[in-house]
């Protein structure tokens, strides 16, 4: 099926570009994201990507889960890599010696993205070039063991802001990414989870479809790093949009446009209490964090045109 | 699964050129479902094929038989549970994988 | 021979004029002194139409280098240059190049590393990615800032190398002074130099990963594989050095002479101070001392054999750094000669010097002064290290 407009999970092509035998953790929310937008990617691009926990799991030399060329160098140079490739394919394809156009495609996690990997990600967009860069965002630095990003959320713990007698975890709330993509005035930025696949796919399609740079923004539930039950990934990524921690939205050429409104958001109690990462967090933090998250939400709504 | 020699066994001549691996998608002769503890069973009464539990798999190891039951593929299968979560007629059951 | 009229023009802008013979694909371009007229008239080249290449000018040196990485995976022909801080602020990608094996091609206007602050030539960031795995080849003058970028990307793709190549070229001395030069023309660049071919570039016709990682069961392998390889490319150096002597009828090679003949006393030098030191060794020639000089052009792979021999019949060998080691024996590339002849059963008493640091110049003078005391602390086997042209 070409468009995923058609919510039939059988319909979609079984074709996986994002094989097996990868080293992700049980239940990983992260892979089976990565393994939808590589089926939506499709077989031509070039993937340029970070360091990191899907690097690492799909690369273990002599191995590899990639079916479609695929290049990892360093950490906080996906988009820069991704610029070259770009550049590359466009001069050979106007010198005549190669007639190939495969997407560009750059990943990275929140930390490659968020943080050390940010100024090469504005650079590539401030240029202008032709490629999709999708971050694959579970909240922490989690390949090297839990460790605090920028966009880890207000409150929760990990290894370098953890809990304690006088810390209530991370004490700055989430970097907003989405909107640092929408300063740069690119035509497409959208923001996704694996919990609703056919959302993700449609999206990571209209991301190669857009002439120009694209960020598409997935929210990767961590098992390991969330400390939550393997078998309640895709339901901590509903529980993110239902309670408007994660709101599922586009911005097409500056306008926004919610991909779902809730008549009344879920609190977000029920989305903080199976997680482990939350569970020291006292009753008026809680409060805290809601207020927030209504309070950002309600930023966002105003974004949207009528 | 693959002929190829064991990591031990790799010499410095064996690696190719800047260690590009030119075979791809070989990870998949790792055996992944030796990492389970609880496997999914699919109740073929209650299965109503409609292929959720293949697209939430994180490892892609769900497919349809002739019939088009759902099935996870035991070599890859790690025993996350997401497809018995996920199976919207609860079709399917973890229980304990066997010794 | 030369097909051109002789020109005049600086060595960045020679540099530039190679690069556009060569016809490269992609040009990663971000400004450091005193690199800039390097990046700044290949803009030009690309905007004027002179050049069709895709000209990437990226937000650091870290994505130029990481830029080129994409580009020449791609299968593009692909140039950078930069300078001390820019060198230092890439130094990680520098790896990656060479292990990932792209040919890329990088120009470098040797520069001091801060602090203090310096945009004047020195070695020093030359010093610093000595174990990066990259071809590294030293220009003296304008014409070798040319003729050397040209024979950088004919050894560089060659399928029996595929490592990255820089040529240094020092900061100011050579990057801005106009030099008398003769360009080749672009048919005879042409036949010099065909197209690149990637072996297995990324193209999903035949996916490729590259950059995966090592588990420490195979990361020595790999390793020693990417050493040997390295180290093996010295035959096709030569030979494609051998091949511009043919087109141009100027021969490079690894180790070149200047009156060594008879010499018991040899300068050895890089880059563009050997133009200096060939006076001071006139000058003591014609007072009837015999005294030669040496000079490295090929840095990396560090060539041993050439070394050895031309140093072999000398009683004393004085080296000059432009480049500090701090607490280290004295001068790197003065530790990397005396460790090449360290096993030589014949071998001369070798004395250090360092100078010329952050664009301080040597005068033939204080080359003469480096050879009257290096005969003296040679003898002794002085481990200090000797400033020259430093005052107190």
């Amino acid at each position: 099926m070409e468009n995923f407009a058609v919510f039939v999970p059988r319909l979609v092509p079984q074709k996986d570009y994002f094989a097996p035998g990868h080293r992700a953790c049980i239940g990983c929310g992260e892979a089976l994201a990565l393994r939808l937008v590589a089926k939506a990617l499709g077989r031509d691009v070039i993937i340029s990507n970070a360091t990191g926990c899907m690097e690492i799991v799909s690369s273990p030399y002599p191995t590899t889960s990639w079916r479609v060329p695929w290049i990892h160098t360093l950490f906080e140079n996906a988009s820069a890599v991704a610029s070259g490739i770009e550049a590359a394919v466009k001069i050979m394809n106007e010198k005549g010696t190669s007639k190939k156009t495969p997407k560009v495609v750059a990943m990275g996690g929140d930390g490659a993205t968020f943080d050390i990997g940010l100024q090469s990600l504005s650079g590539a967009w401030e240029r202008g070039h032709d490629f999709v860069y999708v971050c694959f965002d579970n909240e922490a630095y989690m390949n090297t063991g839990i460790q605090r990003s920028s966009g880890t959320p207000f409150g929760a713990a990990t290894t370098t802001s953890p809990a304690g007698k006088v810390s209530i975890g991370q004490s700055t709330w989430k970097k907003n990414m989405p909107a640092i993509a929408v300063a740069h005035d690119i035509p497409y930025v959208a923001t996704a989870c694996p919990s609703y696949p056919f959302d993700l796919m449609e999206k990571v399609n209209k991301a190669v479809a857009t002439k120009g740079p694209s960020y598409v923004h997935v929210l990767s539930p961590c098992p390991t790093g969330w400390r939550h039950a393997g078998d309640l990934s895709v339901k901590m990524g509903r529980l993110a949009v239902e309670t408007g921690v994660f709101p599922l939205f586009e911005v097409v050429n500056g306008k926004y446009k919610l991909t779902m409104d809730f008549p009344q958001l879920r609190p977000v109690k029920d989305y903080l209490t199976p997680q482990g990462r939350f569970r020291h967090l006292p009753k008026d933090e809680v409060e805290r964090i809601q207020k927030g998250v209504i309070r950002e939400y309600e930023k966002l709504k105003k974004k949207v045109e009528p | 699964m693959s002929a190829r020699k064991k990591d031990s066994e790799i010499t410095w001549r064996d690696i190719e050129l800047g260690a590009v691996i030119r075979t791809p998608g070989n990870a998949a002769e790792y055996k992944t479902g030796d990492w389970r503890s609880e496997k999914p069973t699919w109740n073929k009464d209650r299965c109503i094929k409609c292929g959720i539990c293949a697209l939430f798999c994180p490892e892609g190891c769900i497919h349809h038989d002739k019939e088009g039951y759902f099935e996870a593929d035991f070599y890859y299968c790690k025993g996350c549970g997401i497809c018995a979560r996920e199976c919207w007629t609860q079709a399917i059951t973890m229980g304990p994988e066997e010794q | 021979m030369n097909k051109t009229a002789m020109t005049g023009m600086e060595g960045s802008l020679a540099m530039a004029e190679a690069v556009r013979l060569a016809n490269v694909d992609v040009v990663a371009a971000y400004p450091i002194t005193p690199q800039t007229h390097i990046v700044e008239r290949l803009a030009e080249m690309v905007a004027n139409g002179e050049l069709t290449a895709a000209y990437i000018p990226v937000e650091s040196e870290h994505s130029a280098m990481s830029a080129c990485l994409g580009s020449s995976a791609t299968g593009a022909r692909t140039f950078t240059a930069t300078a001390g801080q820019g060198l230092e602020l890439m130094h990680e990608v520098l790896y990656v190049a060479s292990g990932l094996r792209l040919p890329i091609v990088m120009g470098v206007a040797n520069r001091a590393l801060s602090c203090p602050l310096s945009v004047w030539g020195d070695h020093s960031d030359v010093m610093a990615v000595r174990d990066t795995g990259w071809i590294q080849i030293f220009a003296e003058n304008g014409q070798q800032a040319f003729d050397l970028t040209l024979c950088a990307f004919r050894i560089a793709e060659d399928p029996k190398v595929l490592f990255p190549v820089m040529i240094h070229i020092d900061g100011f001395h050579l990057s801005h002074v106009v030099e008398p030069l003769y360009l080749l023309n672009q048919e005879q660049v042409r036949g010099f130099l065909p197209p690149f071919v990637h072996p297995f570039p990324l193209d999903p016709d035949n996916p490729v990963t590259m950059g995966a990682f090592t588990v420490p069961i195979l990361y020595s392998e790999a390793r020693k594989s990417m050493e040997t390889a390295l180290r093996s490319t010295r035959p096709l150096i030569n030979y494609v050095f051998d091949e511009f002597a043919k087109l141009s009828g100027r021969q490079y090679k690894p180790v070149e002479h200047y009156r060594t003949e008879d010499a018991d006393t040899l300068l050895l030098t890089m880059g563009s101070f050997s133009e200096i030191a060939m006076e001071a060794v006139d000058h003591l020639r014609d007072r009837g001392d015999k005294v030669g000089l040496i000079r490295l052009r090929l840095w990396r792979p560090f060539p041993f054999d050439e070394l050895r021999r031309a140093s072999e019949n000398c009683q004393t060998l004085v080296v000059l750094d432009r480049c500090v080691s701090p607490a280290g024996p004295p001068g790197p590339v003065c530790s990397e000669v005396k460790a090449a002849l360290y096993a030589q059963k014949k071998r001369p008493n070798v004395a250090g010097f360092v100078g010329g640091l952050g664009g301080r110049d040597l005068t033939p003078g204080e080359f003469v002064q480096m050879v009257e005391r290096g005969k003296v602390i040679a003898a002794q086997g002085g481990e200090e290290i000797e400033f020259i042209g430093v005052r107190g």
